[in-house]
């Protein structure tokens, strides 16, 4: 043996040799022990294992080999013939179990292969059926979507109902399909729309057939019988009806949404769709085309309804938008009306009170001159009739004046003392005729002087005590004059009169009692009311027009007042109170009256007439001439003084 | 003082008048007019009132002179020259013109040229004293003191 020149080897070369192979034998050992280590391990490890078996044959032949190599060892060395006899021992029963497990192995493996294919075959199937759902859900929403949409798209019933069932038709790939709607007396349920061939439209079926309540008895598409009635839409062929489905289609109405609660289903109006499968095709219904079908019936409701509603709103709409041309119409004709009975009146004041002035004043002096005791009857009864007819215009006029708001208050001061002691002076008379007392009394804080409409409430004071006058027959009036105080101011009957207190006004209260005849309670309200007479047997004489009171109730509110009368009933007397807002003066800014003083040519008497009207506090204008003042007089004179030798063509255009 | 006494002499001169009927009522509130805003009223009225009167005057004067008198034009001017003197107060003059207006209702020429004598008299005579009694004024201004108020 030759020997290399790098490393003197420790052995001789043969026992190299030796060495390595005692070595290998050593590792192969260990290597076909751990194998069936392993491999018990891993199949403990996992759950299913079905060649028990075959591990333990194969695992014994494992062990067997590498209990051979292992014996293998001793032999390297010189061995006892034991060691032989192990050896030899071992390899005879590793030989028989390698043969054994070779054998088992050509059954086993196949069947190990083809579990893998199993496997990837079982997955290529899930794979596939998932995509056919995914494939069918997308299906069903898009035909959902679609046919929701289809539904949705017009607001017309008829279009709804019939696109319905075109598009269901298509979808589901029907033979028929029908709708049957329930009759205006809810007893029969009519063939109203079909898809395919026009059969009688009109077709009845009662609504009380076992199947039907069937069908309006779920929410959910119920198969139903091809022969039934509702469902024989086609005429009998020789072949096989394909199946047939029923749902009920709820039809809502308007009055089922409450604001709260949604609407009943147990509002008993159903409709019935009615689907065909095409005949002699064995397809079945599947439940996701049910589903459908419930889906298209809801829809179809809320649809309907959407349109019931629109139709509804369009209706009303149009009958508001009818109403307001009427009402404008009506508006105008009003306001023509108004114009015209204005214009009327502002006519009809000139002309009527001119011939009335002109009959008043002439028979005024027809009674100064030498009558006749007939004729001066006469005149008498004249002036008074035309008195009267006087009052009545001007009342007339004045209301509707009041009623438009154009009237205004001429504000002056004047006196209350004379004011009062003039209306007593102009009632004394009457009453003492009919034999009545009157008293005036007024309180100590009155001022003197008050600031308003001095001559409206002369006629409304004289209205008040003249009915006061006019129904008592026995007994008298007091007529009492104070200034109001908070208290007194407000009536609880009347909220909506609020006096409010200041520096420049202070409230005249005034109270007419009187004894006679009272009114009854429930008359008091309609007093104030216009042409309402409310004591029929005593207006006998009262010739009144029934406006009086309405006119002061009017002229007291415009002095920022008001009026009521208080009675305890018939025959217990009244009292009519009313308190009226006037100012202060000298602590408000009056206007100051202006004059124009014309003398002629003599100066001094100008000059003196001027100052003394200056000193009473007057704007004077003092011109020298007639034609100088027909020049300078204009709307804010009040007052012109005029020399009486101003000739009359000057006076004349002065006026 | 100079001017207390201005003010009496000015007082007892205008009673005098009013006693002796040159100036009646009226003169008063015409100097009741006279005040801070009217400081020379008076003076301004009588001054108008001479103005006047000596135009009236010749205008009668004239008048009663033609060969056909106007009685009507002769009223006219006498009815002013009444106003006039009414107005300031001038109570004699007044007087003389209403008795001259009788006369001329009468048509009486001589006795409408002896009314209009008279009347000239009357008025020159209160002339004078108007005069005087404005002179006393300016007097009690010129010395600072205020013109006095009569009692009655």
């Amino acid at each position: 043996m030759e020997l290399c020149n790098c490393i003197e080897p420790p052995w001789p070369a043969d026992e190299l040799l030796m060495k390595y192979q005692y070595i290998s034998d050593f590792f192969i050992a260990l290597a076909y022990f751990s194998i069936p280590l392993e491999l018990i391990y891993f199949v403990k490890k996992s759950a299913v294992f079905p060649y028990r078996w075959v591990l333990v044959q194969f695992g014994a032949f494992i062990v067997l080999c590498g209990a051979t190599h292992l014996i293998n060892l001793w032999t390297f060395t010189m061995h006892t013939r034991t060691v032989a006899v192990v050896m030899t021992t071992a390899k005879i029963l590793t030989a028989v179990v390698s043969c054994a497990t070779a054998l088992m192995l050509v059954h086993i493996i196949p069947d190990l292969l083809s579990v893998k294919t199993r496997e990837l075959f079982l997955k290529n199937k899930a794979a596939e059926l998932d995509r056919e759902m995914g494939l069918i859900r997308t299906q069903e929403e898009t035909v959902g979507t679609m046919l929701t949409h289809e539904i949705r798209s017009t607001l017309d019933r008829h279009t709804i109902l019939k696109t319905t069932l075109v598009e269901l038709g298509r979808t589901l790939g029907l033979e028929e399909c029908a709708l049957w709607m329930p009759t205006r007396s809810g007893l029969e349920l009519q063939l109203s729309y079909t898809l395919r061939h026009q059969n009688p439209v009109g077709f009845t079926v009662p609504i009380q057939l076992p199947v039907i309540n069937q069908v309006f008895n779920t929410s959910r598409a119920v198969k139903i019988s091809p022969n039934s009635p509702v469902a024989r839409l086609r005429p009998v062929g020789k072949y096989m009806p394909g199946e047939v489905v029923a749902v009920r289609v709820p039809l809502l109405h308007l009055n089922n949404f409450q604001i709260h609660d949604w609407p009943e289903l147990s509002t008993k109006r159903y409709a019935l769709m009615v689907l065909m499968l095409p005949s002699d095709s064995a397809r079945q219904w599947h439940v996701h085309e049910l589903e459908l079908v419930e889906v298209v019936a809801d829809q179809v409701a809320v649809a309907l309804s959407h349109a019931a509603i629109l139709e509804e709103s369009m209706r009303a709409r149009d009958l508001l938008m009818e109403q307001n041309v009427a009402l404008d119409l009506a508006r105008r004709e009003a306001e023509t009306a108004v114009r015209a009975r204005n214009d009327f009146l502002a006519v009809m004041n000139h002309e009527m009170r001119t011939p009335m002035h002109a009959i008043i004043a002439l028979s005024s002096l027809l009674q100064e001159t030498e009558l006749m005791p007939e004729q001066r009857l006469m005149v008498e009864t004249i002036l008074k009739s035309s008195n009267l007819l006087a009052t009545l215009i001007n009342d007339v006029l004045d209301l509707s004046r009041l009623e438009d708001g154009s009237l205004q208050l001429e504000m002056g001061t004047f006196s209350l003392h004379s004011l009062f002691r003039e209306a007593l002076n102009l009632i004394k008379p009457i009453a003492s005729v009919k034999r009545l007392y009157v008293t005036l009394s007024m309180s100590p804080d009155l001022p003197e002087y008050a600031v308003g409409d001095e001559k409206r409430l002369m006629q409304v004071l004289l209205n008040v005590v003249g009915n006061a006058v006019k129904f008592t027959k026995e007994g008298g009036i007091s007529i009492a004059a104070f200034v109001a105080k908070s208290d007194s101011l407000r009536d609880p009957r009347a909220p909506e009169f609020f006096p409010i207190p200041s520096d420049n006004h202070f409230y005249l209260r005034i109270e007419v009692k009187d004894t006679g005849s009272g009114i009854n309670p429930q008359d008091i309200p309609k007093l104030f009311m216009k042409f309402v007479q409310s004591q029929p047997l005593a207006a006998k004489n009262s010739g009144g027009s029934g406006l009086g009171l309405a006119i002061c109730k009017r002229f007291v509110i415009l002095m920022e007042g008001h009026i009521w009368i208080e009675s305890e009933g018939l025959g217990r007397g009244a009292t009519a109170i009313f308190i009226v807002k006037l100012g202060i003066p000298g602590r408000l800014n009056e206007s100051k009256l202006q004059f124009v003083h014309k003398v002629r040519e003599i100066n001094v008497g100008r000059m003196v007439t001027k100052g003394l009207l200056v000193h009473l506090g007057c704007d004077v204008l003092a011109v020298a001439s007639g034609e100088d003042c027909v020049r300078a007089v204009s709307q804010e004179h009040k007052v012109v003084f005029l020399d009486v030798s101003i000739p009359v063509s000057i006076v004349s255009k002065l006026l | 003082m100079e001017v207390d006494q201005l003010q009496r002499s000015f007082l007892e001169y205008t009673n005098s008048l009013f006693r002796e009927g040159f100036l009646d009522g009226q003169f008063g509130q015409l100097q009741l007019l006279q005040d801070e805003s009217n400081p020379e009223f008076v003076f301004e009225v009588v001054s108008l009132f001479f103005e006047d009167s000596e135009r009236i005057l010749n205008d009668l004067t004239l008048a009663l002179d033609q060969q056909n008198v106007d009685f009507k034009k002769i009223d006219a001017h006498v009815h002013q020259f009444k106003g006039s003197s009414s107005s300031i107060g001038a109570q004699r003059v007044r007087n003389a013109c209403i008795a001259f207006r009788n006369f001329c209702e009468g048509q009486n020429v001589e006795a409408c040229r002896r009314c209009l004598q008279q009347v000239k008299q009357e008025y020159l005579l209160v002339k004078t004293k108007l005069e005087a009694l404005l002179r006393l004024e300016q007097q009690i201004l010129a010395a600072g003191g205020v013109i006095p108020m009569l009692d009655s």
